[in-house]
């Protein structure tokens, strides 16, 4: 019972330490890496519940079903994190461009 | 009880927009018709449905014969349907819209290629966002529906980014976190209610949720996160970017009906599971946060000088309507709440979309959508400003709309239990919408000076008859309520699913 509830605490803390850095910082990869933080808090929260029910040594396969699909969820909205990055990333860096050769004509700048 | 040859239906809404989208994404041509065949073939099935449901009652379906404690069912009653039948009417308008719109964006040389592209990613992922908006609809697990609430940010945000402009990217992106955040917060709550509960199943909690830290932390966990995705303020800080600087059709099926999904998951949560532990100060919370909204949305739709940025605020301030009904429930009987609710939704839905639509259509006018050059849209596009005109009334509440039934019924609670702030907060909020919506049509009668019109711009059929076909219904939905409450009333008891309960077949 005591690892069960170690583990959970864990878990929770992980999620709490995630979404502080969500709010608190503005990089977007590490924006990404929180919220990734975030969903293994939670999975470790669901990993440890599978211990808690009936009679000794038993494991319920429902939280573990869940673990597994929440990864799959996970690796594939990670990805489309990671891709929306680098757009906003590229584009702000051709605003940055736009408005350091602001003087020059559009063709010069070949855009 | 039900046959179970019908039960099977069930999956359709699911397995249609799901088959189209694949099939979408593997061709190059064509895209548009199977996404048409899709939608119609949805409002079809969810029709069917309603007929089946009136003869047999709330259906079940038992995803690969396995049975509620380990399986995963898919249900229908009179709210699930309802909420499928507005996304399957609004997706069908949609679908026509947006085929007139990028037509009508290819027809322009200079920016034909961009628009190539947009309409080949943008046919697919709206069959993918039908696809998760049926999947939470009709879902009866909870984990199910964090499946689908994932499906739906998925398959939104990158829609949401489909205009390409920096602004959108960046909103979109935002919207992005946001969602996630809100599904994280959901699922950390279904992970809660589990070790209290040990079931997952919808029918099965509502007879299980008692007193406990667990369930209340539980309760807490995804009442957050699902008014962050349903952007109550004051969470509601991404909507406005989101949905004003995506396209037109986008900006439609994100108004009207993404963040009604989130919303109607919420509304079951609070009045099904966790009847019985909810008190009248939380439902007193919820309430003074949709009157905020109310005001708070109205006012920034009032200042704003952009027409879409004044659609999406309008959006913010109808969703407080829809937590208004949350103190009020207390007065009214189960199956009323059920209908307020359903009315709200049903009618912003199509007078929301209708707007968007026309916001649409302007821009493509006018090449902008400053409010304040609006000048001489009236007698170019006589259609586009008469739908204006009806979904403003709708979104007002005035008689003959759904949101008008709606009104009264919180209005008379109100009365009744002697809490006339409601009352005022209901009827300010009118006047406000009223402002806004008058306010944009005032422009749009102005007769420019001098020319008649600069540009001479024949918007085609599928542009102009969608929004007011959807203002009409929205205006008209007031007339047909005794059907649409009759719907409302068939409940999912839990009775099906208790017979399972035992244990495994």
């Amino acid at each position: 019972m005591i690892t069960t509830m170690l583990y959970s605490l864990t878990g929770l803390i992980l999620f709490g330490m995630g979404f502080y850095t969500l709010i608190i910082h503005s990089h977007p990869l590490r924006k990404i890496l929180a919220v990734n933080v975030m969903a293994t808090g939670v999975f470790l929260i669901l990993v440890a519940t599978a211990y808690i029910p009936v009679g000794q040594g038993d494991i319920d396969p429902v939280p573990h079903a869940m673990v597994l699909t929440g990864i799959v969820v996970s690796v594939s909205v990670t990805a489309l994190a990671l891709i929306f990055a680098c757009k906003v990333q590229e584009n702000s860096n051709l605003d940055l461009l736009r408005k350091r050769n602001h003087r020059k004509p559009m063709k010069e700048r070949g855009l | 009880m039900f046959p179970s040859d019908t039960a099977v239906w069930i999956v359709f809404p699911v397995i249609l927009p799901l088959v189209a989208g694949l099939l979408c994404f593997l061709f190059k041509r064509g895209t548009f018709g199977i996404a048409l065949a899709a939608a119609i073939g949805n409002f079809f099935v969810v029709c069917f449905l309603i007929y089946q449901m009136l003869v047999y009652g709330p259906m079940r379906c038992y995803i690969g014969g396995w049975h509620p404690p380990l399986g995963i069912s898919l249900r229908i009653d009179g709210p699930a349907l309802l909420m499928l039948l507005m996304t399957a009417a609004t997706g069908l308008a949609v679908t026509l819209y947006a085929r007139g719109y990028f037509l009508f964006r290819i027809s322009d040389p200079l920016r034909a290629r961009r628009h190539k592209r947009q309409q080949y990613y943008f046919w697919p992922l709206w069959m993918l966002l039908l696809t998760g908006l049926n999947g939470l609809f009709l879902s009866a697990d909870i984990f199910n529906l964090y499946v689908t609430l994932e499906l739906i940010a998925v398959s939104a945000a990158p829609l949401a980014a489909l205009s390409g402009k920096p602004a959108s990217l960046r909103a979109s992106y935002r919207y992005l976190l946001i969602s996630l955040i809100g599904s994280l917060t959901y699922l950390l709550g279904v992970v809660f209610l589990y070790r209290s509960c040990g079931v997952l199943d919808l029918a099965l909690l509502q007879n299980l949720a008692g007193d406990g830290l667990g369930i209340s932390t539980a309760l807490v966990l995804l009442t957050v996160g699902l008014m962050l995705k349903t952007a109550l303020v004051p969470l509601h800080f991404w909507l406005p970017p989101a949905h004003a600087n995506a396209l037109a059709p986008v900006s439609v099926i994100l108004s009207a009906l993404v963040v009604k999904a989130s919303f109607y998951l919420l509304f079951r949560f609070w009045f099904e599971i966790f009847a019985p532990i909810i008190s009248p100060s939380s439902l007193n919370f919820m309430g003074t946060l949709g009157a905020l909204a109310i005001f708070w949305g109205a006012i920034q739709a009032m200042r704003q000088q952009r027409l879409k940025l004044m659609v999406a605020y309008s959006t913010v301030s109808q969703l407080g309507y829809l937590f208004v009904a949350f103190p009020l429930s207390m007065f009214v009987d189960g199956g009323q709440v059920w209908s307020i609710v359903v009315f709200i939704a049903l009618t912003h839905a199509c007078a929301k979309s209708a707007m968007f639509m026309v916001a649409g259509n302007v821009y493509l006018h006018l090449g902008h959508d400053r409010i304040k050059s609006l000048k001489g849209v009236r007698s170019s596009q006589p259609i586009t400003v008469f739908a204006y005109g009806i979904a403003g009334v709708s979104l007002m509440g005035l008689p003959p709309s759904g949101a008008f039934i709606a009104k009264w019924m919180l209005l008379s609670a109100s009365f009744a239990s002697l809490q006339y702030w409601w009352a005022v907060v209901i009827a300010g909020g009118s006047l406000l919408a009223m402002i806004y919506v008058f306010r944009v049509m005032s422009h749009f009668f102005v007769i420019p000076e001098g020319e008649s019109s600069k540009k001479n711009v024949s918007l085609s059929p599928l542009l102009e008859w969608p929004p007011l076909i959807l203002a009409l219904i929205s205006l008209f939905l007031g007339l047909i309520s005794p059907w649409v409450l009759k719907i409302v009333l068939y409940k999912d008891s839990g009775l099906l699913a208790q017979i399972f309960q035992g244990g495994l077949p």
